[in-house]
């Protein structure tokens, strides 16, 4: 065991080098002391505890192994980020990362937080879609239990209604690229966005 | 930061940020130097001459010495990754060092407000407005689920981590924190110590702040933290109260030889004076010191970190540069302190 240089009691499991005008000078130190001398204080905090957590959460297998193992080779084609580069990094590449990995993110979010639905702020812009998104889940949800129990008639009736307001969300979205790009177009039958869809 | 605020006692400052990400660029850890100036170019564009940000200064990180940067990070304005090892990271900050907007953090943007006292609302209304503001002209990456989308999972949703900076000496000395740090922990909050993720409680100081960021509104966040931290206040009134009717005496002892050290001495590390600069804290607290006031206190808090004191003498300083430097650096401040107050 090797003492610490300054007070030559505890073990020094510090090495610090240091290299001012190319001269070169080592110190080893235990923590204690290194804090001490402020050695520790502003360069050395470990910034990534939280992120170790969580690496730390997939390899205890919050995923099924074979899962994670299959994951690990997804990529976000936005960044080309791997699920496996981000289990190391434990950080994302870019907005597009939460879609290509989201089967394996979202157990993550959902140890980490309260739940997995944002419930709090929006964009302004954002609010009008939002709404609208979510009410077209709770009419799915519906769909399907009126399915489950063969309420036909009712089930055909939601159906329809979902695919309406499909069609109205992929209208106004597009309406909206074009007040962007400045071209005023008019919206055709063939830009129905739901041919072929047919849930 | 200026002293006092709600219950400036024993909540020393209260601080929000709000992380951020423009639509269309790759977060932070994967942009390339071209993509990293064109974020920064797209929020100058946005802010630099514009009405609403008129009193903020820019500060790139790349134009400002390591000192300086050291003592925008003691003195929480910006974060040990922005000053180290972001790329063409930089700081908008508003005058009155209040409202701060880091850009090229970890997240393209972290906006913050730092208060004194109990102020976690007014520092999220703070934020908002700037928000809102950033948010009229430029797409953030969102997403109707997950919320605001960010580079660490542990900030999705509201992208929101507010926290309080404690000042808990008599939790400490009657030996409760542990039972209230458990508790903490059930409720969803974390504690820390004065500098961060990793950093232990010196000077009776503790941070605590949500873990949690989705699944909840800003205002429920706020609100959890804003209501524990009442009953942890309650706490260490009660404990206050305790030492104050057992230990009068040893407790007015500690404050009046702290702030004869502070004065008189003449080498001093920094936890030495944190350790001082709460027992003084303490004694003006329980009305045994008045000497002091809480914006001054808050003052001697920063000046004795190593980057603060350096700026101050003007140089970079050796560690027993700074020793001695310290001390220099305290009687001035309490001379002024008193010149103010006569």
């Amino acid at each position: 065991m090797m003492l610490c240089q300054e007070c030559r009691t505890n073990e020094a499991n510090i090495h610090i080098i240091k290299s001012v005008d190319g001269k070169q000078t080592e110190e080893f130190l235990c923590e204690q002391c290194a804090r001490q001398k402020e050695e520790l204080d502003f360069s050395f905090e470990p910034q990534f505890s939280l992120h170790k957590l969580f690496t730390s959460m997939l390899d205890q297998g919050v995923l099924g192994s074979r899962e994670t193992m299959l994951s690990a080779k997804t990529q976000c084609p936005a960044c080309g980020l791997s699920f496996a580069q981000f289990s190391q990094i434990g950080r994302l590449g870019c907005g597009e990362c939460f879609t290509a990995f989201e089967k394996s993110l979202k157990p993550i979010l959902r140890r980490i937080h309260a739940s997995s639905l944002h419930t709090g702020k929006m964009p302004v812009r954002a609010r009008h879609r939002v709404k609208y998104l979510r009410e077209l889940d709770q009419l799915k949800e519906q769909l399907r239990i009126k399915v489950q129990n063969e309420e036909f008639e009712e089930a055909a009736r939601l159906r329809d209604r979902i695919q309406a307001m499909k069609s109205d969300l992929q209208n106004d979205e597009m309406h909206e690229n074009k007040m962007q790009l400045g071209e005023p177009k008019e919206l055709t039958e063939e830009d129905d966005p739901e041919k072929g869809d047919q849930d | 930061m200026e002293g006092g605020g709600p219950e400036a006692e024993i909540v020393i400052s209260s601080r929000v940020r709000a992380a951020r990400n423009i639509k269309d660029y790759p977060f932070s850890c994967l942009a390339s130097a071209q993509e990293t100036v064109a974020v920064l170019e797209k929020v100058r564009d946005i802010t630099a001459g514009k009405d609403k940000f008129t009193d903020f200064i820019y500060l790139p990180m790349q134009d400002i010495s390591a000192l300086e940067k050291q003592a925008l990070v003691e003195k929480h304005l910006i974060s040990p990754f922005l000053a180290n090892d972001s790329s063409n990271g930089a700081l908008l900050m508003r005058a009155d060092e209040a409202v701060g907007i880091m850009i090229n953090e970890e997240d393209h943007l972290r906006i913050q407000s730092i208060l004194p006292g109990l102020r976690l609302e007014e520092a999220w209304r703070d934020i908002g407005y700037y928000d809102d503001l950033i948010e009229s002209k430029l797409d953030y990456v969102f997403d109707e689920h997950y919320g605001y989308l960010t580079a660490c999972p542990t900030n999705v949703g509201t992208g929101l981590r507010a926290s309080v900076m404690l000042h808990l000496p008599a939790l400490i000395m009657t030996g409760q924190i542990n039972r209230f740090l458990g508790a903490l922990s059930r409720v969803g909050l974390t504690v820390r110590g004065l500098y961060g993720e990793g950093t232990e409680i010196i000077g009776n100081l503790a941070q605590v702040s949500n873990q949690v960021t989705l699944g909840h509104t800003e205002e429920e966040i706020i609100g959890n933290l804003g209501s524990v931290m009442c009953q942890v206040i309650e706490q260490e009134q009660n404990a206050r109260q305790v030492l104050l009717d057992k230990k009068r005496a040893e407790l007015a002892d500690k404050a009046w030889r702290a702030l004869g050290v502070l004065k008189y001495a003449q080498l001093l590390g920094s936890q030495e004076a944190i350790q001082l600069i709460s027992d003084l804290r303490l004694g003006y607290d329980l009305g045994l010191v008045r000497e002091v006031n809480h914006r001054l206190l808050n003052e001697l808090l920063v000046l004795i970190r190593p980057g603060c004191l350096q700026l101050l003498a003007g140089r970079e300083l050796e560690h027993d540069e700074r020793k001695l430097e310290r001390p220099f650096q305290i009687k001035q401040a309490l001379e002024r302190f008193q010149e103010q107050n006569n």
